[in-house]
């Protein structure tokens, strides 16, 4: 059976939702790993979750980018197994260099939680391979450091790359300067490594993944589980017919 | 400051005299300051113990009282919830940032030290008017402390209210409330009861930050009092984080014996506290504690108030897997002490004995019998001329929504993570409650914090009544059972009489309330000496109520906005003259005077429970309860909410004679607003019956965008929904501005 991993650092603390969602309602193996016990080799998938790792001292995410651990994740991501960087997992991501550009400060200077709809750019990824482009999803985001960057010349590779997966919209998927939380370049919230199996976002899908806690009564968050979790399981599509 | 053992006290010579005389002697230094922390107000309750007795704390479901950091009452199917309120005002005047994020942590500490995992927070705040920069600037910093500590810590912050009035223009107050959930037989008690168990203090080193935080907060601000910005603590999220992780996997472990967090007081309070439960003492050796800087003396070491730090009572047979899980989360630890047979605390540095002290005379001090006056204000003010009734009634609730005290709060809630432990089931702003489910099971807690100063000002005792009331009214309009409260009870100098009789009014009301509901009170903070010595003026009295209440199954949860057009409107009650201390008189008029509410408390009880029946047989669409800006409000709030209009009859309220005007925005409590479906309101009107409650429909709600309110044939009061949005959604942003 195939083994998930949400790995922990000090200062994770959407560590245990993130479990209960793969757990509980997509019925996976998972488990919470100490990020000093993390070893790419024991896991077919690793889930960095949101929160503060070790306080957000320096910049968000960098101290953890450094760690040890995330050799492994780097390793998992050069075999093509699913890695999933929510919040500050993608702000860890970022930093490590496995995602390319920034998160910066919100524009308003303010932590920011709220729920926002998505538009999906890309359904060639391992996590969005279920979804059409287009389709809006709604979830919440809770960042100070969620406003993405990239130089001239990255974003025009993030576009050749297709890289770009979600980009905050309104309710009818259109991408407004209105429907952007936090400044976000080209209403950036979430992109994907060349390969298609490493996905770092802001918004939270593991806050979304059940109906009772959607304002809208949706769970779009699922999609991104259930997508990764049917790969995994060998019924999704092979990463190599994307690239 | 009068001196007692060669140091200066904040005590009374008369204190200090039955210090001499309890222990026979002269105290040396170092006992001569963890007496003076441990005897003063803010530790010992000694002005509001005698007072503070006449709260009900029996109940079925209560686990834990009273007496220890946090109330523990049983949910049902195995789980406890754990909570408590605190106060942290004196330091947030001072230093908002720190002062407020310190008094999350403290209050994180007070649950995890139960044995509970915290899930939820909420921030009960008293502002001045935002028209004042201070005020600005305090409500700023407060929201930003709570947000930076809460967020990282991992603990959603999920409701709270916020007040503004002049009275706390010098003297904010920072109210913090936190939930806990637990198996029942997770809870780890703060006690101390087996000799040679060891004591092992967890966490943050020891500094010398926060030295007589407690006697700081424990007398009035005075123009002097910045000097005190020493005395305000500095926290640390990253490593209470930790702390929280290794707590409740360290209990797991099954040899944690006693567990107390250091808060006011630091280690002397810590450690005699859990003695005196345990009818033992305890050897501590400061010069074990790891610390942050050097040359510290063991006066400093244990009266330091430095955060992020946990006292843990280990059976020695588990001390080494204790340590390791601590060792695991980076925290540093140390083996600080034991318990022994004697009722003594004995402090030892470097081999030494440097104090040696009954466990009484530092747990137990001496209560101080108050003397107790009724203002001579009162009755002046209740003597008011009615104002001139207002030519656009529109308008006049356009000014209403968009008022600080009304309009949406937003702009704070957004700061704060809502949403984190996946348990966010009714958000901030949905419900007059927030709905935290249990994880795996069909079932909810539910919370809200409530107080009505203006009301409390002008009758402390239906003041504090009314309190209990609304907070548990909030918890019913959500469709679940109260079945507890604490509660935090802020006022001035209680060495002043007037004061003092505000005060036992206002616990004579909780306790009176609690009764009538047969809700106990399992536990609750003072927090004296909000006043300011420059001005000379107190703080209107503030007890603030947190009731806790159980929803199952989560499909009967009800929430405020209108559901769908053609719906029926109901109010459930009577409307009674009563516009003292109302938001209309405050804003509109300007005046504080009036007759305020009355809680009538056989109807408060006969409402609740028809209310909760109503909502568990699924005949409620929505519900919102009537409190500040009266049935104008309440409806037009369940019309934001919705985006959909109401058509409404005001003539077909139930209410005794009075001005329209009078009529829309009085405050009296036992009333709700209900929408139902055609097919369900003759449903509504049998159990009303049933329940002896006056039920009325008073209109529909509408698609048309508009907010009617017709009066015997008259358009009264005619406001566009988008309007109305406008007004309450943005009138709290204007005056802040976003960043």
């Amino acid at each position: 059976m195939v083994k998930v991993a949400v790995l922990q650092f000090p200062g994770s603390n959407c560590d245990l939702d993130t479990l209960y969602v793969l757990r509980n309602v997509i019925k996976l193996d998972a488990e919470l790993v100490w990020h000093r016990e993390f070893k790419a080799n024991v896991y077919d998938a690793v889930v960095l979750p949101g929160g503060f790792s070790y306080g957000d001292a320096l910049r968000a995410g960098v101290i953890a980018a450094y760690s040890p651990a995330m050799k492994h994740v780097k390793e998992m991501a050069r075999e093509g197994k699913p890695v999933l960087g929510i919040c500050n997992g993608f702000q860890i991501l970022v930093e490590a260099g496995i995602l390319p550009g920034a998160l910066v400060r919100n524009d308003t200077l303010t932590f920011i939680c709220k729920w926002v709809y998505l538009r999906l750019e890309n359904n060639k990824t391992v996590f969005t391979w279920k979804g059409k482009v287009g389709q809006v999803l709604a979830m919440p985001i809770a960042h100070n450091e969620g406003k993405y960057f990239n130089d001239e010349k990255g974003l025009k590779e993030l576009y050749e790359n297709e890289q770009v997966v979600f980009r905050y919209s309104n309710i009818n998927g259109e991408v407004t300067p209105e429907a952007n939380p936090n400044g976000s370049l080209d209403n950036i919230a979430g992109i994907c490594n060349v390969e298609r199996n490493v996905l770092g976002l802001m918004p939270h899908p593991e806050r979304a993944a059940e109906v009772i806690l959607s304002p809208y009564r949706t769970k779009d968050g699922l999609l991104i589980f259930e997508a990764m979790a049917e790969f995994l399981r060998g019924k999704g599509v092979a990463t190599s017919r994307w690239s | 400051m009068p001196l007692l053992g060669g140091v200066e006290v904040s005590l009374a010579e008369e204190e200090i005299r039955k210090v001499r005389e309890i222990l026979g002697r002269e105290p040396n230094a170092v006992e001569a300051g963890m007496i003076d922390v441990m005897w003063s107000e803010h530790c010992s309750y000694k002005s509001s113990k005698i007072v503070l007795k006449q709260l009900p704390k029996e109940g079925e479901r209560v686990v834990v009282g009273p007496g220890y950091d946090a109330g523990v009452v049983d949910i049902g199917g195995g789980y406890v919830a754990v909570f408590k309120i605190e106060s942290h005002n004196h330091p947030s005047a001072l230093d908002p940032y720190n002062g407020a994020a310190t008094g999350i942590g403290g209050i994180v500490r007070d649950i995890l030290c139960m044995g509970a995992r915290p899930i939820a927070l909420l921030d009960s705040l008293r502002f001045g008017p935002l028209k004042s920069s201070h005020s600005k600037w305090l409500l700023r910093y407060v929201v930003k402390g709570i947000g930076d500590y809460g967020n990282c810590i991992g603990i959603p912050t999920v409701a709270g209210e916020i007040e503004f009035d002049e009275s706390f223009e010098r003297n904010c107050l920072v109210n913090v409330v936190c939930v806990g959930v637990a198996r029942r037989d997770e809870i780890v008690l703060a006690r101390a009861d087996r000799p040679g168990d060891l004591v092992l203090l967890v966490g943050g080193a020891t500094g010398r930050d926060g030295i007589h935080g407690v006697t700081f907060a424990s007398r009035s601000l005075t123009e002097n009092s910045e000097e005190d910005r020493p005395a305000v603590q500095v926290g640390d999220p990253f490593t209470k984080k930790l702390l929280i992780e290794a707590t409740l996997e360290a209990i797991k472990t099954g040899f944690i014996r006693g567990l107390k967090d250091l808060g006011g007081g630091g280690l002397t309070c810590a450690s005699s506290e859990m003695a005196y439960k345990g009818r033992r003492g305890m050897e501590i050796d400061v010069s074990k504690v790891h610390l942050r800087e050097t040359g510290m003396t063991p006066f400093e070491i244990m009266l330091s108030e430095s955060q992020e730090r946990m006292l843990f009572i280990v059976d020695p047979a588990g001390i080494d897997k204790v340590t390791a899980i601590m060792d695991k989360y980076e925290l540093q630890w140390s083996i600080i002490g034991r318990v022994i047979e004697e009722e003594e605390i004995v402090v030892k540095a470097n081999g030494e004995i440097v104090a040696r002290l009954p466990t009484k005379i530092l747990a137990d001090p001496p209560t101080i019998n108050r003397e107790a006056k009724k203002p001579a204000y009162l009755d002046e003010l209740l003597k008011i001329e009615p104002p001139p009734m207002p030519s656009d009634l529109s308008l006049t609730l356009m000014n209403l929504l968009s008022s600080e005290n009304i309009a949406s709060k937003e702009w704070v809630y957004r700061q704060y993570d809502h949403e984190v432990g996946i348990r966010s089931v009714v958000k901030c702003g949905d419900g007059d409650a927030a709905v935290l489910r249990i994880l795996g099971e069909d079932k909810g807690i539910a919370v809200a914090s409530d107080c009505n100063s203006k009301h409390c000002y002008l009758d402390p005792y239906h003041g504090g009544a009314g309190a209990v009331a609304e907070a548990c009214r909030n918890i019913v309009s959500v469709g679940a059972e109260p079945v507890a409260i604490v509660d935090c009870l802020n006022f001035g100098n209680p060495e002043k009489p007037e004061i003092f009789w505000q005060f036992k009014m206002a616990v004579q009301g909780i306790a009176d309330m609690c009764r009538a509901l047969s809700i106990p009170c399992v536990g609750g903070n003072v927090s004296f000496y909000n006043d300011d010595e420059v001005t000379g003026k107190a703080v209107k009295p503030s007890p603030v109520v947190v009731s806790l209440g159980v929803v199952e199954p989560l499909s009967s949860i009800v929430t405020m906005p209108f559901k769908e057009p053609g719906d029926e409107v109901l109010i459930v009650g009577e409307t009674f003259r009563e516009l003292g201390g109302s938001e209309y008189y405050y804003t509109i008029h300007g005046i504080e005077g009036g007759k305020p509410p009355i809680v009538r408390f056989e109807q408060e009880r006969k409402t609740l429970e028809f209310v909760l029946e109503a909502a568990r047989r699924g005949l409620l669409k929505a519900a919102h309860d009537c409190s500040k800006g009266g049935i104008a409000v309440s409806l037009a709030v369940m019309s934001i909410k919705s985006g959909l209009g109401a058509d409404v009859d005001v003539a077909a309220i139930p209410a005794e004679e009075m001005r329209l005007d009078e009529l829309l925005f009085s405050e009296s409590h036992s009333r709700f607003i209900i929408s139902t479906s055609n097919e369900m309101a003759e449903e509504c009107f049998k159990l009303a019956r049933k329940h002896h409650v006056t039920l009325s429909s008073i209109g529909r709600v509408k698609d048309d965008g508009i907010f009617l309110l017709r009066f015997k044939g008259e358009k009264s009061l005619l406001c566009k929904v988008d309007d109305i949005i406008e007004a309450w959604k943005k009138g709290f942003e204007r005056r802040m501005g976003w960043g």
